[in-house]
C-alpha cells in the first residue's frame, strides 16, 4: 500500500515507476549513438564512471522519438539485470505514495501502453498507469528487428 | 615455492571451509549424487596438488579416498555408513596436515594406513584418533600472514570510486582553468593530479595479472610429471603477457593444471610408442593465451595419442550415461564432448597422476562457472587440443581508438595485424561488384567499410581512408576502413546491455579518459554483419598442422617464372626489391654476366643462357646483407609458402631443391650457392692485405698484378714504406719479408732447395696467393 512512485510524463502522459527501481533522476548531457542497435537504444552515457544505456522511452511505447538534439535531458536510472539503465522521460515531477494495489485496466490502451503496463494504481492525484522497467528496456519486438 | 604452497594452503582451507556443512549432509545422505561429487573434487584437488609438492602421506590419503569415492561415483560401490566414516575421517585427517604445513612444521610424524585400510569394501572399523602432534598443530596460532585476501567486491568498489575521484578531479581542473588561480592552487592541484593517477594506477593493477603468473609453474610441473612417467615432454609457452582478472585466474588455475597432467599422462606416449607410430621421441605440450573479441582463449595443444571417440562411446554406453541408440548418431565432436562427462574413463590404468580421466567434469564446472567455455578437438594418433575460453569482464586490454564521422570507437590490439593508408603506395583497393578488396603488398584481402557496417554517412572519401587490417578470432583478414585512427589505450572493458550486444558488433564498452562511454568493437562480428565471408578454418586441419608448424615454420616465398620458363621460387626475405633496366645494361664483363643498376654493378645471375631480345629485363635485386646481385627472370607469379617438404638436389648448384608450392612443383633457388657463386670470388676482406711488387718490373705490373688484385690484395710498388703482407720478387733476388713469394722464368726449378714458382704456373701461383695471405692476414 505504501509503496512510493516516481511519476514521470512519456509522450505527454502522466505514469508512475516503482521508485523502488530507481536510483536516481539525472539530467543528461553527452550522449553517445550505438550504431545498429535496437531504435529504442538511443546511445550511451556515463553517469559517475559508470556506463548508462540510454533508452528513449517514447521510442520504446513506439509513440514517436524524443528530440534528443538540444542537449539536456531528464532520465531515470535504474539498474536491471545488473545493466544501468537511463529512461529518458519528457518530465519528472513528483514522487508519490501508491493509495491500492495494481489493479487491472480494462479499457483498451495503446500496443506500447499495453506491453510495458503493469496496471492502474491510485494516487492523491488521481489513477496513474503503473509501468514495468523491464518492458520500457525491452522494447518493442519491431524495435528489436530494426 | 613457498608461495605456491601458501596458495594451496589456502585454497584446501576455503574449501574444507565450505565442505564442513557438505560432509554432514552427505553422512546424513550418501545417495545426494551433488553432495558427493563436491567431495570427491576436494580429494581430488588435494591429490592433484600434493603429488605436485611432495606431501607423500596427503598424497597416499587423498588418492585411497578418490579411489573409494570413484567407486561410488561409477556405481560400483555403495556408500553406506562405514564408507562414510572412513571418508570422512580421512578428511579430518588431511585437514591436521593442512593445518601443519600452514605452521610451517614438519609432517607429523604416524601412519595412514589405517585410514587407508578403513576405505576398502567391507573394512570394519574406523580410524584412529589424531595423532597428538596434530592436534598441537591446530591449537597453535598460525603465524602472521604475509597477504590478505580481499574480496573481489571491495575491490571493484574501491576501483569505481578511483575512477569517480579521476572525473572529479577533471572536473575541478576545468573550473580551475575557467577562473584565474595563483601558483601554490595550481601547484597543489597538480600534486593531486599526479596521485590520482598513481593511485589508480595501483588499483587497476590490483584486479589484473598477466597469466604469466599462472603459466610459470608449468614447466617445472610437465618436467617431474614426465619424469616420473618416463616420457619425454617439451613445453611451448605463448601468451604470457595476457592480463587476465586475478579471480579469473585463480578460477583457471585447477582446470589448466588438470588438463596438462591429462595431457601428459594420458596424452603423450613413452618414447619408445612415439618412434614406433613416426613421430618425434619428445612430445610437444603447447600452452598459449591469446585474446579474442571479448574472451581470453587458453590452448592446449598435446601431439600424443589423441582421443578415441569410439572408445569413449562404448564407456559412455557401458557406464549408463547415454543410450545406444542415441549414441549411434553422435557427431565426431560430440563423441569428444563425452569426455566432460562424470565418471567416465579411457585410461586403461588408473596412475597417480591424473586418476582416471576423470576431473574432466570438474574442469568443465570449474570453467562454466566464471561463464567460460572449454571445448575439445582431437585426432586419434595425432593430438589433442583442449581450449579454454573465459570471458574478458573487467579486464584491461590494449585498444585502438578509431573514429568515423566523429564518433570513436576501439578496436582490441590484439586482433591488429597491421595499418595501412588507403592510398598508400602499396596498397590498392578496388571493387567488384560492390564489394572492396584490398590489395596489400601483393595480398588480397577483403574489405569493408565501418561507415557501411555502421550505417553512418562518412565524408572523408574512401581513397583518403585509413585500412586496418585485422585477424578475428579463428579467422582469416580482412581490412577494415575507417575515417581515422587515434590512440592506443587501455582501456578497461565492461560487458554492454544486452541491447547493445545484440547487434553482434560489439564486445563491451568502456570510459575514454575523458569520462565518455567508447564502444569496443568485436572483429568477428565487424566480419560477420560487413558479409565477409570468413574462411572458417576446418578444425580437423588446424588439428593437423598444430604438430608441423611446431616443428618446422613454413618459408615465405617468392614464386616466379625464370627466363629459361621453368617455375621458381627464391626466400622473400632475400629479396631486396624488382628492377627493370635495358637489356644493354647487361653486360659478359670480368669472367661473367654483369649488369648496371643505376650508379652500381652487380653480378647477374639467372640470365646465363637466355634470350635477352633487346627490350628490357627484369631482375630481383638480392642483398646478403653485405653484397648485392641480380637474378634476371620472366614473371613474378605468386608470393606462396612453402610448407611440404622439399626433395633436396643431389648436387650443389643454383637449385637446391624441389617442392610443390602452390600444387605444383617449383625449384627453389639456393640464395647461398648464387653469392658464393657469384659474389664470393670478388668479396675482400675489409682491410686488403698488402702485396709489394717491384714497380720497374713490366711483367709483374702487368700480367701478375691483376691476378694479386684478384686474390684480394692491394698492390703497392718499391717505393711503399712499411711493412707490406706479401712481397714477390724474381728469384734470384732477396727480399727483406715475412712472406715471399720468388717467381722464376723456367718451368724447372734449379734444385730442390729452389722454393720458387714458375710464373705461368697459374694454380701454383694462387695457392700461394691464397696461403700467404691466410697465414699473414689480421
Amino acid at each position: 500500500m505504501n509503496e512510493l512512485l516516481l511519476v514521470v510524463t512519456i509522450a505527454g502522459e502522466r505514469v508512475a515507476l516503482p521508485a523502488a527501481a530507481v536510483e536516481s533522476v539525472v539530467e543528461l548531457d553527452t550522449l553517445i549513438p550505438v550504431p545498429r542497435a535496437a531504435a529504442h537504444v538511443a546511445g550511451l552515457s556515463a553517469l559517475r564512471s559508470r556506463v548508462l544505456t540510454v533508452i528513449d522511452c517514447k521510442r520504446s511505447l513506439e509513440l514517436g522519438q524524443s528530440d534528443c538534439t538540444n542537449g539536456i535531458r531528464e532520465a531515470a536510472v535504474v539498474e536491471f539485470d545488473g545493466h544501468h539503465y537511463a529512461l529518458i522521460v519528457d518530465l519528472v515531477e513528483d514522487v508519490v505514495e501508491a493509495l491500492s494495489d495494481a489493479a487491472p485496466v480494462r479499457a483498451a490502451m495503446g500496443a506500447g501502453w499495453e506491453r510495458v503496463a503493469q496496471g492502474m494504481v491510485d494516487t492523491e492525484t488521481g489513477p496513474l498507469l503503473l509501468v514495468d522497467v523491464a518492458g520500457l528496456i525491452a522494447g518493442s519486438v519491431e524495435a528489436k528487428a530494426a | 615455492m613457498d608461495d605456491l604452497i601458501a596458495d594451496f594452503v589456502a585454497e584446501c582451507r576455503e574449501m574444507l571451509e565450505a565442505l564442513g556443512g557438505e560432509i554432514v549432509a552427505w553422512e546424513a545422505e550418501p545417495d545426494d549424487r551433488a553432495r558427493l561429487d563436491s567431495i570427491f573434487r576436494f580429494v581430488h584437488t588435494v591429490k592433484g596438488n600434493c603429488g605436485f609438492f611432495e606431501f607423500p602421506r596427503l598424497e597416499a590419503l587423498s588418492h585411497a579416498a578418490e579411489d573409494a569415492l570413484a567407486d561410488v561415483r561409477a556405481g560400483r560401490r555403495h556408500p553406506d555408513g562405514q564408507l562414510v566414516s572412513a571418508v570422512l575421517a580421512v578428511i579430518d585427517r588431511i585437514a591436521e596436515m593442512i593445518a601443519a604445513i600452514e605452521a610451517g612444521e614438519e609432517m607429523p610424524a604416524g601412519d595412514d594406513s589405517a585410514l587407508i585400510d578403513a576405505l576398502a569394501p567391507g573394512a570394519e572399523g574406523v580410524a584412529a584418533p589424531l595423532t597428538a602432534a596434530a592436534v598441537e598443530g591446530q591449537a597453535r596460532a598460525s603465524s602472521a600472514p604475509r597477504t590478505i585476501r580481499l574480496s573481489v567486491e571491495l575491490l571493484d568498489r574501491v576501483m569505481s570510486t578511483v575512477s569517480d575521484m579521476v572525473l572529479a578531479r577533471n572536473e575541478l581542473a576545468r573550473r580551475l582553468r575557467e577562473s584565474p588561480t595563483d601558483v601554490p592552487v595550481d601547484g597543489a592541484f597538480e600534486r593531486l593530479s599526479a596521485i590520482i593517477a598513481d593511485m589508480r594506477d595501483a588499483i587497476t593493477r590490483t584486479r589484473m595479472q598477466r597469466i604469466e603468473n599462472l603459466f610459470v609453474g608449468l614447466p617445472r610441473m610437465v618436467r617431474d610429471l614426465s619424469a616420473e612417467l618416463g616420457k619425454q615432454v617439451l613445453v611451448d609457452i605463448e601468451g604470457g603477457d595476457v592480463e587476465l582478472d586475478r579471480e579469473m585466474i585463480e578460477m583457471i588455475r585447477d582446470p589448466l593444471t588438470h588438463i596438462i597432467r591429462n595431457a601428459v599422462d594420458h596424452g603423450i606416449e613413452k618414447p619408445a610408442e612415439r618412434l614406433k607410430a613416426g613421430k618425434r621421441e619428445i612430445g610437444i605440450l603447447s600452452v598459449s593465451a591469446r585474446q579474442s573479441g571479448n574472451q581470453i582463449l587458453i590452448d592446449i595443444h598435446d601431439d600424443g595419442r589423441g582421443i578415441d571417440g569410439k572408445k569413449l562411446v562404448e564407456k559412455a554406453i557401458s557406464a549408463g550415461i547415454i543410450e545406444k541408440a542415441d549414441a549411434a548418431q553422435l557427431a565426431p565432436r560430440e563423441q569428444l564432448a563425452l569426455i566432460f562427462e562424470p565418471g567416465l574413463s579411457t585410461a586403461k590404468e588408473v596412475t597417480s597422476i591424473s586418476g582416471r580421466g576423470v576431473g574432466m567434469d570438474v574442469v568443465r564446472s570449474n570453467i562454466e562457472r566464471i561463464g567460460g567455455i572449454v571445448e575439445v578437438d582431437s585426432r586419434l594418433g595425432e593430438g589433442t587440443r583442449m581450449t579454454l575460453r573465459v570471458p574478458l569482464t573487467l579486464t584491461i586490454i590494449p585498444a585502438l581508438t578509431v573514429s568515423i564521422d566523429g564518433q570513436h570507437f576501439a578496436i582490441p590490439r590484439s586482433a591488429i595485424e597491421e595499418i595501412v593508408r588507403a592510398n598508400g603506395e602499396s596498397v590498392l583497393l578496388e571493387h567488384l561488384g560492390g564489394a572492396g578488396v584490398a590489395t596489400i603488398r601483393g595480398r588480397r584481402v577483403p574489405e569493408a567499410s565501418l561507415a557501411e557496417i555502421l550505417g553512418i554517412e562518412s565524408d572523408v572519401d574512401e581513397q583518403d581512408r585509413t585500412l586496418i587490417v585485422l585477424r578475428p578470432a579463428g579467422g582469416d583478414l580482412y581490412a577494415l576502413s575507417v575515417d581515422r585512427i587515434h590512440d592506443h589505450e587501455e582501456l578497461v572493458v565492461k560487458p554492454a546491455a544486452p541491447a547493445v550486444m545484440a547487434t553482434g558488433l560489439y564486445a563491451g564498452t568502456t570510459l575514454a579518459d575523458d569520462g565518455s562511454p567508447i564502444l569496443l568493437f568485436d572483429p568477428a562480428g565487424l566480419a560477420q554483419v560487413g558479409g565477409i565471408k570468413l574462411e572458417m578454418q576446418e578444425r580437423s586441419a588446424r588439428i593437423a598442422e598444430g604438430p608441423a608448424a611446431a616443428v618446422s615454420k613454413s618459408t615465405a616465398v617468392l614464386l616466379f617464372r625464370s627466363l629459361d620458363g621453368s617455375r621458381r621460387a627464391l626466400r622473400l626475405a632475400v629479396v631486396d626489391r624488382i628492377e627493370e633496366v635495358p637489356v644493354s645494361a647487361v653486360k659478359e664483363a670480368a669472367g661473367q654476366l654483369r649488369v648496371q643498376v643505376g650508379q652500381a654493378i652487380l653480378p647477374l645471375a639467372g640470365a646465363a643462357g637466355a634470350e635477352l631480345g633487346d627490350g628490357k629485363i627484369r631482375l630481383f635485386r638480392l642483398n646478403d646483407g653485405a653484397h648485392e646481385m641480380g637474378y634476371a627472370f620472366a614473371e613474378v607469379i605468386d608470393f606462396a609458402t612453402i610448407d611440404k617438404d622439399v626433395i633436396h638436389a643431389d648436387r650443389p648448384g643454383e637449385i637446391s631443391g624441389v617442392s610443390l608450392v602452390n600444387g605444383e612443383p617449383a625449384e627453389l633457388v639456393d640464395p647461398h650457392w648464387l653469392f658464393a657463386n657469384h659474389v664470393g670470388a670478388t668479396a675482400r676482406p675489409v682491410e686488403p692485405l698488402l702485396c709489394r711488387l717491384p714497380t720497374e718490373d713490366p711483367w709483374m705490373q702487368n700480367m701478375l698484378r691483376p691476378i694479386v688484385e684478384a686474390a684480394g690484395y692491394r698492390v703497392v710498388g718499391d717505393e711503399h714504406e712499411g711493412d707490406a703482407d706479401l712481397v714477390i720478387a724474381a728469384a734470384g733476388k732477396k727480399v727483406d719479408a715475412a712472406n715471399a713469394i720468388y717467381l722464376r722464368t723456367e718451368p724447372e726449378p734449379k734444385n730442390k732447395k729452389d722454393e720458387s714458382i714458375y710464373r705461368y704456373d697459374r694454380a701454383g701461383l694462387l695457392m700461394a696467393l691464397k696461403s700467404a695471405g691466410a697465414g699473414g692476414g689480421k
